[in-house]
């Protein structure tokens, strides 16, 4: 299984560094990340606040660009892209799912859906048809024309799962999907999400505290002080389970 | 191979600039939406447009009595403490006036829209993950601006005229029957409109512009 989803990689960094100057200090979020994403694959990625974790995440999703060495998405350099180019990286090839849902308050499930499919250029009755099909695979057939704030938070992120569904990404990155939600809601969108992987082939990049969630990835990735610790199978995390409660903290 | 990104960048397309009517829809959604705080910022220019209405048409009409010239005429102005021969300092005074209320009323525009930005930060960037380009947030932000100002002026300028008819009548009465200033009124109220609308424009560029650079990366944080 492994041999076959080597071959191709979907997301690469390459001696990536990144340096915030907050004043006269210059902070070294990332010091030389080398890491590569199989196309298909579910990874979390892991680490304490601070580590540089959520720079590393920003920067395979194409939302920040690295000080020094280079982010290739699908083999193409970043930082070769324009801003045009980016915004169609963004809606097509990559579908963003966050800790706190982000759905547009103002918009139906069926608009929210609906939306990156009209960034797509979408006509309105195709996008729609579409909408109403993902809504109904993520168990919402019977929500579309609700309100977010109709809505539990479970469905809420499940809004969010088929709204990053939509355009048929090739990589879903998900900013700690279940940290707002209780276990089970939690162990739904887990189950959800491998389900979308399973089906669709897509690949799916997490940060994560969640235990249940580090159980379902293919690699766990722990980031420690701007590089990379460790990156662990998950045949060797099913034997590890009692040290990694300890490592969350 | 990173080597031939060249050739693999062909695999990334250009995102379409959506049609205006997209942008149009998604800014009248938020202002419907946002009825309350809409109606909030359209009161301020609701206000200086009636205010400058009622001082430019109050203005045609003392002119035009002035003009008449006749005792009755002269008379009715006094009494409302106008001197026919001070009408020029009189005209220097309500253009002032007129100035500084619209100027008012900008600063009200870019305060409110600067806090409908900052209101949506979370929304922009999320919109942005999803393939908005700045332009499209930059017209949102316009739009909704644009209309607060429009419908504002509008409803400003009707309220201005109302009322200046009205103290124009109390006032003078028979000495306009048939000499109402009608083309000039208009044309001022007219251009007041247009005034306000494309001050409504101009007071949201910086708000909007500040929204469109934002970078998508906003959307991912948990506080707020």
């Amino acid at each position: 299984m492994t041999e076959e989803k080597t071959t191709q990689t979907i997301v690469r960094t390459k001696d990536v560094y990144k340096t915030y100057n907050l004043g006269k200090v210059q902070v070294h979020a990332l010091q030389g990340v080398d890491l590569e994403i199989y196309a298909g694959e579910y990874i979390s990625i892991m680490g304490p606040s601070g580590s540089g974790k959520s720079t590393l995440f920003n920067m395979v999703g194409g939302l920040d660009k690295p000080t020094q060495g280079s982010v290739y998405i699908d083999e193409v350099d970043m930082a070769q892209l324009d801003a045009y180019e980016l915004a169609w990286l963004r809606c097509r090839k990559i579908g963003y799912i966050f800790q706190t849902f982000n759905l547009i308050p103002v918009m139906t499930a069926l608009e929210n859906v609906t939306l990156p499919m009209i960034f797509a250029g979408l006509t309105t009755d195709e996008a729609r048809d579409k909408g109403v099909q993902l809504l109904g695979r993520v168990g919402l057939g019977d929500r579309v024309q609700h309100k977010p704030y109709e809505l539990s938070g479970g469905q809420q992120q499940r809004v969010a799962v088929a709204r990053a569904m939509a355009n048929s990404p090739a990589i879903i990155l998900a900013d700690e999907p279940t940290g707002n939600l209780d276990l089970s809601t939690g162990k739904e969108i887990i189950d959800l999400l491998q389900r979308m992987k399973r089906e669709e082939g897509v690949t799916i990049i997490s940060a994560t505290h969640d235990l249940k969630m580090l159980s379902v990835s293919d690699r766990v990735v722990w980031i420690r002080d701007g590089k990379i610790d460790r990156i662990e199978q998950r045949e060797n995390l099913n034997i590890e389970v009692g040290t990694i409660d300890k490592q969350t903290e | 191979m990173p080597g031939d990104g060249n050739e693999r960048k062909q695999s990334i397309g250009r995102q379409i600039v959506l049609p205006f009517s997209k942008a149009l829809e998604i800014s009248l959604r938020g202002i419907r939406v946002r009825l309350w705080r809409s109606l909030i910022t359209m009161s301020g220019v609701v206000l200086a447009t009636a205010f400058v209405v009622s001082v430019l048409a109050s203005g045609d009409v003392t002119r035009t009595v002035a003009a008449d010239g006749s005792p009755a005429a002269v008379r009715a102005l006094q009494e409302i403490g106008i001197d026919p021969s001070e009408m020029r300092e009189v005209n220097a005074t309500n253009a002032w006036l007129a100035v500084m209320s619209l100027m008012v009323c900008v600063v009200g525009i870019v305060m409110s829209m600067l806090m409908s930005v900052s209101e949506r930060y979370r929304e922009i960037g999320t919109m942005k993950c999803l393939g908005a380009l700045d332009s499209f947030i930059v017209k949102i932000f316009l739009l909704e601006s644009a209309f607060q100002g429009i419908i504002g002026s509008v409803i400003g300028a009707a309220i201005g005229l109302g009322v200046s008819f009205l103290s124009a009548q109390i006032h003078f009465g028979e000495i306009l029957d048939g000499k109402w200033p009608v083309v000039a009124i208009f044309r001022n109220t007219g251009l007041v409109i247009l005034v306000g609308s494309i001050l409504a424009i101009l007071a949201a560029i910086y708000p909007a512009s500040l929204a469109a650079r934002m970078e998508p990366a906003a959307a991912m944080r948990v506080e707020e």
